[in-house]
């Protein structure tokens, strides 16, 4: 269940823009009516029926991102984020729905805290934003949460990301209670014994560094132990922020073999490696840890081959204070949502990496389908959810740009191109004007 | 009434040039470190007068600050600044009080407001004196920061192999013990291998750091191979390494028996270093400590020499040209 708050519906006519839609199979220069929220034509030459127009000649016009790990730091670190902060970014980001990691203080494991959630998002989310509840109690690996009453108050999956479920058995009855819900699993692989302590990816940037190494095994270990559970209960599941190479084989072995597992990568993953570690930036700490280039190379292959269908920001706001310490002191996690698109396409599309339409597919049809939401459609019937792209603009990331109450960016001083100029999210103008 | 006027461009005062800093070998250059080593024998000479206190920094403020304990790095810089008549305050704190008082940022925005030359400084974690060097005016002096760095040690290190060996060409070094947790080892590995030394590693399989050979080094964990090397320099082995459930090698004793340094395992002639503290009959025997192959003590005279010739490089307007990118690239 996704909620917002109820913004007017829009009567609007997006004039000349080149309208991309990779599922649709849409490439072309056309106008875009949207009736009352709901896109009711497309053409050349519109009627504006007194709609709104907007000029959108040399801009791109494309279905709206959906953003599958979010953490909105609401309840218990609103000094970092909350929902209307973390939904005004996202919109500011092109995206028209968002899903909430349950990791708070206090965690979403109750009805009550989730209900309270739903409450505030239809009273401030500016765009569309559904919540995750935990997996286990607390997210402490012990005890199942009540999972079927979860679903039934709107938790649109399941996860304890943060922290892997460290019990095998623990694991196996939450795929297994899970399925009963309806409802997506989806796990933060790492097995903690080997990653303990690790700052960094282990290898030669860390050898050098000398940061304590956070090896890839940690990672596809534990993605491997999933997969054969998922393969032994006949269960989906979905694979958070993948960053090894090890993880990516071991998924598409199991794809290949029929487990239904859906995977996701962060942009940060896509566009960066540990060589960069060596500026000593605590806006490069994040767990799992950026990796070597030949996990980058996969991971850029993967989303190509649609091994991963997903690409998630795992926006992860975090207090100044908090960043401003040595790369050690500093908490894992980085922002991305208003940051997204200009990073793949400044890292990945401008230098011919990946193709614009599988990161226009990936960031909006991919993410949607994981978690068994509606895909975002340009096609006359369908709610209007369109993201309109500036690919030319190239500009800076300062500090105050930010929408978002943290600004613990890895882009931040960088120049960047593409831009999101407007965002339509559920048939109302979530951003631009 | 005064005119206001926007400054031109062209007539504003230049800026000033960026400060330089030694917190990683990396930030030096071979004619760098060359030149560093010349000054250091220099200020050895002057050492041998009766009066050994030089008046070249006279007036100017150096500022140690250790958040670690230190023997040998605290009290040799606060006497090579005090032997270059630099005024010298030191500050100490225990990790815990970092923990619940203020940030490492905050502490290095006060000692700045003292406009302090030099900080010096010591922190458990690595990447500490970059920080220091975003927040205040002073040249920052690297003396360690958790498993990173320890530029000085390596430059002493350096100066007693060149004073005892002649060269550091071709010289080989074998360094021995656990060099994943060693600031020491990986600022001397880059040091030697910058000056056209060659480095084997010798150790532990879980204290040889995955990777390391990158840096242009060899790795075994045949304690043999030190018989290969002109210099066998031991790394101290932390006890707190052996704690419960780090299970690096099975037990102290076990890491004596395949990796001490004795006497049967070294050549004639074979000189040895340790940057200590020694943890006799662990790593190094205490026939070897005491041998007059070991350089040990030669190696604390020469942190006194060189870490003057630290402080007296990067605060006199010399040739000098140590490069700041690494810093520059974090502000």
């Amino acid at each position: 269940m996704l909620v917002a708050k109820d913004n007017p519906r829009e009567n609007t006519v997006v004039r000349g823009a080149r309208v991309v839609d990779p599922v649709a199979d849409v490439d072309a220069v056309l106008d875009v009516r949207v009736d009352d929220g709901v896109i009711g034509a497309l053409g050349q030459n519109l009627d504006t029926n007194s709609h709104r127009v907007i000029d959108a000649e040399g801009l791109l016009l494309a279905p709206a991102f959906v953003d599958p790990h979010v953490h909105l730091r609401t309840p218990g670190r609103e000094d970092e984020e909350t929902i209307a902060s973390g939904t005004a970014a996202a919109a500011a980001g092109g995206y028209c729905a968002i899903l909430a990691m349950p990791n708070t203080d206090p965690v979403v494991d109750s009805a009550a805290t989730l209900g309270s959630l739903i409450e505030a998002a239809r009273a401030e989310a500016e765009i569309p934003v559904g919540f995750l509840a935990a997996i286990t109690k607390g997210q402490s690996g012990a005890e199942l949460t009540e999972m079927g009453e979860l679903a039934a108050a709107g938790a649109v999956g399941f996860s304890d990301d943060g922290v892997p479920v460290a019990a095998p058995g623990l694991m196996r009855r939450a795929l297994q209670y899970g399925a009963v819900t309806g409802r997506r699993l989806a796990l933060h692989c790492e097995e903690r014994t080997l990653s303990r302590d690790g700052q960094m990816h282990e290898g030669e940037v860390s050898a050098e560094l000398g940061f304590t190494g956070y090896p890839s095994v940690a990672e596809s270990l534990m993605v491997e132990r999933d997969l054969a559970l998922a393969a032994y209960e006949r269960q989906p599941l979905h694979l958070l922020h993948l960053s090894a190479w090890e993880s990516v084989q071991a998924l598409r072995r199991a794809r290949a073999d029929g487990v239904q597992a859906t995977a996701e990568v962060t942009p940060h993953h896509l566009c960066l490696t540990d060589e960069a570690i060596r500026s000593l930036d605590p806006n490069l700490k994040m767990n799992p840890p950026l990796r070597s280039v030949s996990d980058r190379t996969a991971l850029i292959e993967a989303l190509e081959d649609g091994t991963i269908t997903a690409i998630a920001t795992d926006h992860a706001p975090h207090a100044r204070h908090e960043k401003e310490v040595p790369f050690e002191a500093a908490p894992f996690g980085v922002t991305g949502l208003e940051t997204a698109f200009a990073a793949l396409y400044t890292h990945l599309v401008e230098p011919g990496l990946v193709p614009l339409k599988i990161v226009l597919e990936r960031m909006s049809a991919g993410p949607a389908r994981a978690y068994g939401l509606d895909e975002p459609r340009i096609a006359v019937g369908s709610a209007a959810n369109l993201v309109l792209l500036d690919l030319n603009a190239s500009y800076r990331i300062t500090e105050e740009t930010f929408r978002s109450r943290s600004v613990n960016s890895w882009l931040l001083g960088d120049t960047v191109k593409g831009k999101v100029r407007a965002t339509i999210a559920a048939g109302r103008l979530a951003y631009g004007s | 009434m005064a005119e206001i006027r926007v400054m031109r461009e062209d007539l504003r005062p230049p800026a000033s040039p960026p400060k330089r800093h030694f917190i990683s070998i990396k930030d030096v250059t071979r004619d760098d470190v060359e030149r560093l080593l010349a000054t250091a024998r220099t200020l050895e000479r002057s050492m041998e007068r009766e009066v050994k206190k030089l008046p070249t920094l006279k007036g100017r403020l150096v500022i140690n600050v250790f958040y670690e304990s230190s023997t040998r790095t605290s009290s040799s810089f606060e006497l090579a600044a005090k032997r270059l008549s630099a005024d010298t305050m030191s500050i100490k704190s225990s990790g815990s009080s970092v923990d619940k008082g203020e940030s490492l940022k905050d502490t290095a925005i006060t000692l700045g407001a003292y406009d302090p030359d030099v900080i010096v400084i010591r922190h458990p974690q690595i990447g500490a004196p970059n920080l220091v060097a975003r927040v205040t005016e002073a040249h920052v002096v690297n003396a360690g920061d958790g498993k990173h760095q320890h530029p000085t040690q390596a430059l002493l290190d350096l100066y007693t192999m060149r004073e005892e060996l002649g060269r550091l060409e071709g010289l080989h070094v074998a360094i021995v013990g656990d060099v994943l947790h060693s600031r020491v080892a990986r600022s001397l590995i880059q040091a030697l291998l910058l000056m056209g030394a060659h480095v084997t590693l010798v150790g532990p399989p879980a204290l040889l750091p995955r990777g390391v050979e990158a840096m242009g080094c060899e790795a075994s964990t045949e304690i043999s191979v030190i018989a290969g090397a002109d210099v066998v320099y031991v790394l101290r082995m932390q006890r707190e390494r052996m704690q419960e459930g780090a299970n690096y090698v099975p037990s102290l004793r076990e890491y004596a028996a395949r990796w001490g340094v004795t006497p049967e395992r070294l050549r004639p002639g074979q000189k040895v270093m340790h940057p200590g503290p020694m943890n006799r009959g662990v790593e190094i025997d205490a026939r070897v400590a005491d041998h007059a192959d070991a350089l040990i003590e030669t190696q604390v005279r020469a942190g006194l020499v060189t870490r003057m010739a630290v402080l007296y490089d990067l605060l006199t307007s010399g040739p000098i040209e140590v490069k700041t990118e690494s810093v520059l690239e974090v502000a």
